[in-house]
């Protein structure tokens, strides 16, 4: 099982991430068993199918798609996760922001993809609380200093809804 | 000028560790070099032609004699004894090594500065006026709310990994002197109909292979929602802006295809979610800020005008320096004074480590310790008592730095062309040089009088040469280096582009090009024209019908580069 990084602990992670491979249609693929993350295309193609499985579900965005359209559904998901196809693609730290601060995402939002050390920190303070770093990457190693890096920020972010200078004028 | 306060320094010391843990991370091969490549260059480090490159930022051009001394100290450690002052207020370094760079940017902490978003695809320093805080002209000085949007933008963790690099200029005076329209964002301070310091907010303008000018995407903005409102056209820009193609990626392109008016209802409706909220800024944090931008303690001055008139008679390139490199200031008895970096034979903008030991002993003796570095490439010392000038000018003429050409044809803006940059088609410092030469004679130079010519080694556009009243573009045409001209850019309130004259010349051609150029104006000027003046009066046909007389013109004009691109 892959590990991943979840509210700040290594974990195990059971989610199976539903990718649309070449020549795959959204209307048609098959639905897999288990716990699976299902990409946007074909939760909006089989809605019926996926409700009827019967057992929570997650729901991927990429970078592309934005938080509009499943605002309204956000019920019926376990966990919301944002898909870098590569890493210097920024689209999913908006995403992520407009999810928990404008359309009120409470539960797990999870970055997916290209996901990399040194931008952990900045996916954080966007509102992501589990981060399934790509394969092959030293994931003890980024958990030990990626979070840490700095102590004090001054823009107001989801992590920290003021910014600096209402702090310390407190 | 601004000082940290431990926050600050804490930030700033926590970027140097990071980096340094980056750089081991690239070495040991855990990083691989796509990966480290954006990761450098949010840390201003490129890899050049020769070595690496390292740009460090002055934000919003304001420097102490402290930070001078230690840029000094870092150019002789760690390079090669010179440094580069670009167009957006940075010092390049053009040797320093990979592994040294950790401990530079330590030294940087050490004086409050570091390399922070000088490249990548991120927000770059916030560019200012040079004389902001001493211009007559002069409605709402910038520069507090230039740092705040250097706070607000450092490390801000949405935009950190935009489509491409976005560059904001702030001005506060009724002659733009900051390039403010174009740039991605070009803001306007205004007193407004309360009094208050109110924004114009200009959007989408740019150099680079599709110059455009800037439109504006709101006329008026209380200073209060700076910041919401620039996050809102950020957070468009980074939902939106194309990815599929680097040159097509710039804020520009996004708002010439949505059209401005689209662009600004998208705007406004994201805006409508952040007004007033937790970003808004608040009184007492611009009040923090300004107290760092106060009036140095100026002296009462004798009117110094009469001393200064007998120097000048006195001393006639004494007199020259006075009318080229100093200018008025909101204060009587000062001078905001500029010390040129366009020494003819020496590259535009460059400055040795010397040089920059003088500057700051220049700075301290005269002008309270501080100085400013121009867009135009230049340094200047914003607060001299007039009195002082005569003395000053003897030590700044001794370290090289008193050539009497600020706004004439020689005051060029050159990028480091072919000679440093990977992405240059052609070189641009040996024009620049072989233009210098040709004129070297100072009686000629002032006569021809106000003329600005950029150069730019490719179509990137960093030696602004679209904005010239001569610009010149190096190109490539199958693996030789050819130069296409253009006549009538400007900058200031009536910025506007330049337009390529015909077919490309080869560097040998490039003097007599200009001296042809120059030559019609002085034929066809009338009493106080200056060549833009005779060029928008007669248009660009007898320029152009002098330039290629004779001259069998093959082809089709080289195409211009919003057709290129």
């Amino acid at each position: 099982m892959a590990r991943i990084i979840k509210q700040g602990a290594l974990v195990d992670d059971p989610w199976q991430i539903l990718a649309l491979n070449e020549g795959d249609l959204a209307e048609t693929v098959p639905l897999p068993t288990g716990p699976v993350i299902f990409p946007f295309d074909v939760w909006q193609a089989q809605r019926e199918a996926v409700l009827a499985r019967d057992i929570p579900f997650g729901l991927w965005l990429d970078s592309h798609q934005g938080p509009e359209e499943i605002a309204v559904d956000f019920g019926h998901f376990a966990l919301i996760a944002i898909n870098f196809p590569k890493f210097v693609d920024g689209r999913g730290y908006s995403t992520a922001r407009l999810l928990r601060s404008r359309f009120g995402w409470m539960g797990e939002l999870r970055a997916i993809g290209d996901v990399l050390h040194d931008q952990l920190f900045y996916m954080k303070r966007c509102g992501f609380n589990s981060f399934a770093l790509k394969a092959g990457k030293d994931i003890d190693g980024a958990l030990a200093t990626a979070f840490t890096t700095w102590q004090d920020n001054y823009q107001a972010a989801v992590d920290q809804k003021q910014p600096l200078f209402r702090r310390s004028a407190a | 000028m601004y000082r940290y306060n431990p926050v600050d320094h804490a930030i700033v010391r926590a970027r140097v560790e990071q980096f340094r843990d980056q750089v081991a991370r690239w070495q040991t091969g855990e990083l691989t070099p796509e990966e480290f490549r954006p990761l450098r260059l949010q840390n201003g480090l490129y890899v050049q032609r020769h070595a690496p490159m390292l740009r460090i930022a002055v934000p919003y051009g304001l420097l102490s004699s402290t930070q001078l001394r230690k840029l000094a100290f870092i150019a002789r450690t760690y390079d090669k004894g010179y440094g580069h002052f670009s167009t957006r207020h940075n010092l390049q370094l053009n040797w320093p090594k990979i592994e040294d760079c950790p401990d530079i940017l330590a030294h940087l902490a050490d004086v409050e500065m570091h390399a922070i978003q000088t490249s990548g695809n991120c927000i770059r320093n916030v560019t200012t006026d040079q004389f902001a805080g001493v211009a007559p002209d002069e409605i709402i000085d910038p520069r507090p709310l230039a740092e705040i949007i250097r706070q607000w933008s450092t490390f801000h963790p949405e935009f950190a990994f935009l489509p491409r690099k976005f560059k904001i200029a702030i001005s506060g005076t009724a002659d733009d002197r900051a390039l403010t329209w174009f740039h991605d964002i070009g803001l306007h301070l205004n007193a407004g109909m309360d009094g208050q310091p109110h924004f114009r907010v200009i959007v989408g303008g740019g150099l680079g292979r599709t110059p455009i000018r800037g439109q504006i995407v709101r006329e008026s903005l209380e200073w209060q929602h700076i910041l919401t409102y620039c996050e809102a056209i950020l957070r468009v820009y980074n939902r939106y802006g194309r990815r599929d193609n680097p040159f097509k990626a710039r804020i520009k392109i996004l708002v010439q295809a949505l059209g401005i008016e689209e662009f600004a209802r998208q705007v406004e409706e994201e805006w409508l979610h952040l007004k007033n909220g937790p970003s808004t800024l608040t009184q007492a944090e611009f009040d923090r800020v300004s107290t760092f931008f106060t009036a140095p303690a100026y002296s009462p001055q004798a009117d110094s005008d009469e001393l200064l008139d007998h120097q000048t008679l006195a001393d006639k390139a004494f007199a020259r320096w006075i009318a080229r490199c100093t200018h008025p200031h909101k204060i009587a008895g000062y001078a905001a004074v500029t010390l040129s970096l366009k020494k003819h034979g020496q590259a535009p903008g460059d400055i040795t480590a010397d040089q920059m030991d003088a500057v700051a002993d220049l700075a301290d003796r005269y002008s309270f310790g501080e100085l400013r570095i121009s867009h135009e490439q230049n340094i200047v010392l914003a607060d001299v008592p007039k009195a002082d000038l005569y003395e000053l000018w003897q030590v700044a003429k001794a370290a090289g730095l008193a050539t009497p050409n600020i706004g004439l044809l020689t005051d060029m803006i050159c990028c480091p062309g072919g000679d440093f940059c990977d992405l240059a088609n052609a070189k641009s410092i040996p024009i620049a040089n072989a233009i210098q030469a040709r004129y070297d004679d100072l009686d000629h130079l002032f006569d021809v009088g106000d003329l600005e010519l950029n150069i730019s080694g490719c179509m990137n556009s960093c030696g602004h040469h679209h904005v010239a009243h001569i610009g010149i573009l190096g190109v490539d045409k199958n693996d030789a280096e050819f130069y296409q001209v253009t006549l009538g850019g400007r900058q200031g309130n009536n910025a506007q582009l330049g337009k390529v004259i015909g077919p490309s010349f080869s560097a040998q051609e490039m003097p007599d090009v200009i001296e042809k150029l120059i030559g019609v104006y002085i034929e066809h000027r009338h009493a106080d024209e200056t060549f833009l003046d005779t060029l928008d009066r007669i248009g660009a046909e007898p320029f152009k019908d002098k330039v290629y007389e004779g001259k069998v013109r093959r082809g089709k004009p080289a195409p211009t580069e919003k057709e290129a691109a």
